[in-house]
């Protein structure tokens, strides 16, 4: 925010693209690891991730971006049966 | 409905009069759900929808809270919103009445007027709408079918007013005025298009060449800002609405103020009351003038804002003041306008004496002998220079 006389009215965030300045990893309990061996780079892991974190070059996964991950775990359940390149690690450990 | 007039004048009821004003104003979204004594308003305007006589999207719902809910989605969108709701419906809408204020969306909501359950009861009192009076919207009461509808024009100029942007609710009397049928005038199709104008957010979540965010959270180093600039804006928003009233006035005739006043210039005692017993009240009044009592009405039109200094200008001089509400706030301490209307007064030099009374809950009739009953105690108050009862019950 600029001015604080100068908020945008109701609240309305005036672009897009805001939300990439705001990290969302430090929530995160769980990490995704991914085993490159393994990945077959079908990207239904691109597809199914709600923040947007998985990061691809080229048409090939290639990681995380632990900015804004949040550890939800849907990339390891939705990585295929066949595949399950995907695990979830404790951020603890 | 078929719409005749005769000698200009059309016979409607208050429900299917600001049906038509919706029709007029010929809305981008309506989104609602029935209820009554509401029910008929968006019956009238679904047909109208059949028909195509409007090109409003009509979204029917499964609740009022989901028809507030397209409102507001449809709002941000960039559409000109309006909907109608009664008593529970009003009540279900609660929480999303604060988001569609607190996102400055200028929806028109039809409030007619119903009791809150329970008991259960479809009749007549205001407090569904007094219990949304700090919920951020602008709320405007209406004493006749009339003024219902005319207030829906003003409605949309207010909320949709680059200085306001704030959702407004039109309140009137459940059955007495929403199923009563009195002769009024309709303005002109052309004449309302112009009057309301045309509705251009400065952003819009459908403007995909700029887009925004609607709905964001916002934590301690900025919440208080926006409710400073939501307050701010309620406070213009008084202004506005006079405008709007003047406006209208010019444009057709029938000026409206922030109250009305009935004979108070040289009044010794009046009554405060809103919506159509003011009507009653001012027979009331016309009786006693005839026998050279000095009494007089002022009706609140303008809630929320609640314009104090006017008011307490209004009613400065008058010995003694009955404020009457048709709403209990359970509180011990009387209902909402007799409080507020109390505290305007508290600066006044020379303060009126000053009680509150209760009347009319679910729909219990408020008569003439009921008005003159009051103007009777305010009398006693002024004989005697004492309040026996500060708050009561009348209509029991």
């Amino acid at each position: 925010m600029e001015k604080k006389n100068n908020f945008p009215l109701g609240g309305v965030i005036p672009k897009g693209g805001t939300a990439h300045d705001y990290s969302t990893g430090g929530w995160r309990k769980l990490r995704p690891v991914v085993d490159k061996d393994k990945c077959t780079n079908c990207l239904i892991c691109w597809v199914m991730c709600p923040d947007s974190a998985v990061i691809t070059e080229d048409g090939k996964m290639v990681g995380f971006d632990l900015e804004h991950c949040k550890g939800c775990g849907i990339c390891a359940v939705e990585c295929p049966d066949k595949v399950k390149a995907i695990k979830m690690e404790q951020e603890a450990e | 409905m078929a719409i005749t007039m005769t000698k200009g004048q059309v016979g409607l009821t208050g429900n299917s009069a600001v049906a038509y004003a919706m029709k007029q104003i010929n809305p981008d979204v309506c989104a609602a759900y029935p209820i009554t004594p509401s029910t008929a308003i968006i019956e009238d305007f679904s047909g109208y929808v059949a028909d195509g006589a409007v090109e409003t999207e009509l979204i029917t719902v499964e609740s009022e809270h989901s028809a507030m809910s397209a409102c507001i989605g449809a709002s941000a969108a960039g559409a000109r919103v309006m909907t109608a709701t009664s008593s529970q419906g009003l009540a279900l809408m609660w929480e999303m009445l604060y988001i569609a204020s607190g996102m400055r969306l200028p929806i028109v909501l039809a409030n007619v007027n119903r009791a809150l359950s329970a008991p259960i009861n479809i009749h007549c009192d205001h407090s569904d709408s007094m219990g949304a009076r700090d919920a951020g919207w602008i709320q405007i009461y209406s004493e006749t079918v009339q003024e219902a509808y005319d207030n829906m024009f003003q409605a949309v100029r207010i909320a949709e007013n680059s200085n306001v942007l704030l959702p407004v609710m039109v309140c009137f009397d459940g059955f007495i005025t929403s199923h009563a049928i009195e002769n009024i005038s309709l303005v002109d199709d052309a004449e309302v298009k112009d009057f309301v104008g045309e509705y251009n957010p400065a952003t819009m979540l459908l403007n995909t060449d700029n887009p925004v965010t609607y709905g964001a959270m916002t934590l301690p180093d900025t919440y208080i800002e926006f409710k400073h600039q939501q307050s701010q804006a309620m406070s213009r928003s008084k202004d506005i609405a006079l405008e709007a009233g003047k406006e209208f006035g010019k444009r057709f005739g029938r000026e409206y103020g922030l109250f009305d006043s009935y004979r108070l210039e040289d009044a010794e005692v009046a009554i405060v009351i809103m919506n159509s017993a003011a009507g009653t009240t001012k027979v009331a009044v016309d009786e006693l003038r005839k026998q050279g009592k000095k009494v007089g009405v002022l009706r609140p039109r303008l809630f929320r804002p609640f314009p104090f200094r006017e008011i307490a200008n209004a009613l400065k001089g008058i010995k003694a003041i009955a404020i009457l509400d048709r709403v209990d706030s359970m509180n011990d301490f009387g209902g909402p306008l007799f409080n507020e209307v109390r505290s305007a007064l508290y600066d006044l030099e020379t303060r009126p004496k000053v009680f509150g009374r209760i009347y009319g809950l679910g729909g219990r009739d408020y008569k003439v002998k009921d008005a003159l009953g009051v103007f009777d105690e305010l009398y006693k108050v002024v004989e005697t220079g004492k309040i026996d009862t500060l708050t009561k019950y009348i209509t029991l």
